[in-house]
């Protein structure tokens, strides 16, 4: 054995490794093109006459335009309190802002139904206004919040940890204002990893199932987000339509993976420490 | 530069930057808006039932099989993972290849694919009819629609974890270690396992929680495949939704709390393992 195979994994670890990947990722997101494209092209298309299919699409879009920005504004707000200040209590609300990444999406949508359902704390209040919450776009957009709370300030925490303060405090030293030095020298320094957290929260706004299906009510044409839309063709036995409008969001994703990947490569010293391979 | 030599972790000066409380009071109250207040609901509201009731809830026949399957399933999935993770972020890292890149950017495609569409796509290719649902029934095995469905889902969504929690560690790795074991007369077997193994053993643990974390809430990619059948292939957050359907909202929220308790318990359990485990000079 020469020095250099010191460390190397045998070819046979490479073929079981690319199989697994091959067999468990690939697979299945070539058979939703298969199953989509089943009936041939003009079934395809089928699914883009219908009225439902372009509500959801808009509902989706409207949902994720309201949640991503939110969060963005929270992720940076977060970011540059525990990034830029020692306070007592940071472990605990770094702990916080994580949370909702172990809380099942279930539950992230139960919490708001909990809230805002029949006999909920917040039920009477609302009734009163006459705000409709749950089964309309607010409650969409809340239990979307609530499941990408996490993404933006996740990138933007470390990175600027190891960026530390001193340009900021150079600024401030020679007089700039604090909204100036944030847009003139933070900003430009965060500007691909805030890119790199919007885009993976964007993609789980828009995506999200588990949580919206919790709070939506179900009704087509008005609370059907895309991947509602998917389930509700698929119970219909509607299988074409379904993996149909499944390649929009499997677009999505593969478009999401490409930028993702793009900004690794590209911006790997601009991005936070273990997002660098 | 040389104005600020200091040894100690160096002490943000809250005087000098500005926005402190700005920052802070709103990410204090939109946490609380968007997080604690809903959680706390959460935590309140199952005792509405009384704590008989809630008892009788949670320890029903359907919600303890539901607990059974979610969480055993996702550990059966996690230690899957923990298995083929370590392998596929070896081979990531320690191998040049023609598609290494590609390869690499796949790993995270669990993460992008909503899981409405993995459902459906995982319940396609594992189904009676599907290409490999036709080929494991020649050895008699039901995949699609039995617990075996919800394991491979759950494998699906968990495996991202593995690869990018050891991915960096492994990178980092010292490869001086592992010569210097080769060079004491230590095979390829007694490096992995004596060196490189208990290097990456604090980030392999967190990868496989992670994992494991999110299979036991994972919903979309699972009812698809899972038969869904009560008893036996019904996983704890379909039943949270099936109670919210009976409008038994106090009933959800007591299997949901359930389900939160349990991973919560289940992660401190690997925590105090964690410390146990760590030794000086092992890892970080």
């Amino acid at each position: 054995m020469s020095e250099k195979s010191i460390g190397r994994p045998s070819p046979i670890l490479l073929g079981i490794g690319v199989a697994y990947v091959a067999i468990l990722i690939l697979l299945p997101m070539g058979m939703v093109f298969v199953e989509a494209f089943r009936r041939g092209p003009a079934e395809y298309l089928d699914i883009f006459a219908h009225s439902d299919t372009w509500s959801a699409i808009r509902l989706t879009l409207l949902v994720a335009a309201i949640a991503v920005p939110l969060n963005a504004v929270f992720g940076v707000a977060a970011a540059w309190a525990v990034t830029k200040f020692d306070f007592p209590g940071k472990g605990l609300l770094l702990t916080l802002i994580d949370l909702p990444f172990s809380v099942s999406p279930v539950i992230s949508g139960l919490v708001w139904v909990l809230l805002f359902g029949a006999s909920g704390w917040l039920a009477g209040p609302m009734a009163s206004a006459n705000v409709q919450i749950l089964f309309a776009v607010p409650g969409l957009v809340l239990a979307t919040l609530f499941i990408t709370l996490p993404f933006v300030a996740r990138e933007l925490i470390p990175l600027m940890q190891e960026q530390g303060a001193d340009e900021e405090e150079a600024a401030i030293t020679l007089g700039a204002g604090g909204f100036r030095t944030f847009f003139m020298v933070t900003l430009p320094n965060i500007k691909w990893a805030l890119l790199y957290g919007v885009l993976l929260c964007n993609a789980r706004a828009m995506g999200e199932f588990g949580a919206v299906s919790v709070v939506s009510g179900h009704i087509r044409g008005q609370t059907n987000t895309l991947p509602l839309h998917v389930e509700i063709l698929y119970n219909e036995y509607n299988f074409v339509g379904a993996f149909a409008t499944a390649t929009i969001l499997a677009g999505l994703a593969i478009v999401t993976l490409v930028i993702k990947s793009g900004l690794e490569w590209r911006f790997a010293d601009e991005l936070s420490a273990s997002r660098r391979h | 530069m040389s104005l600020a030599v200091t040894s100690a972790p160096r002490r943000r000066n809250a005087r000098l930057l500005p926005g402190f409380q700005l920052s802070l009071g709103f990410t204090v109250i939109y946490l609380s808006l968007i997080v604690l207040i809903p959680l706390t609901a959460l935590i309140l509201r199952p005792w509405e039932l009384g704590v008989a009731g809630v008892w009788d809830v949670v320890t029903s026949p359907r919600v303890l099989a539901a607990l059974k399957l979610s969480f055993g399933a996702s550990a059966i999935a996690a230690a899957i993972n923990a298995v083929m993770g370590l392998i596929v972020a070896w081979v990531l890292v320690r191998m040049q290849f023609p598609g290494r890149r590609l390869l690499d950017a796949l790993i995270d495609l669990p993460f992008a694919l909503p899981t409405a569409v993995a459902g459906i796509a995982l319940t396609a290719l594992y189904a009676p009819n599907g290409p490999i649902g036709l080929w494991l029934a020649e050895f008699g095995i039901r995949a699609a629609y039995s617990p075996l469905g919800v394991v491979i889902a759950l494998t699906f969504v968990g495996f991202p974890f593995v690869v990018r929690a050891v991915q960096p560690v492994l990178e980092d790795l010292d490869s001086g270690l592992e010569e210097a074991a080769f060079t004491l007369g230590a095979n390829s077997w007694q490096r992995t396992w004596m060196v490189v193994l208990p290097a990456i053993r604090p980030a392999l643990i967190t990868g496989v929680s992670l994992a494991f974390a999110r299979a036991v809430g994972e919903y979309g990619s699972v009812i698809f495949i899972a038969g869904n059948l009560p008893l036996r292939t019904e996983i704890a957050p379909l039943l949270i939704v099936v109670r919210l359907e009976e409008y038994d909202y106090a009933g959800a929220a007591a299997v949901g709390l359930a389900m939160l308790s349990l991973s919560f318990l289940i992660l401190l359990a690997v925590n105090g393992f964690q410390r146990l485990m760590a030794t000086p000079g092992a890892g970080r």
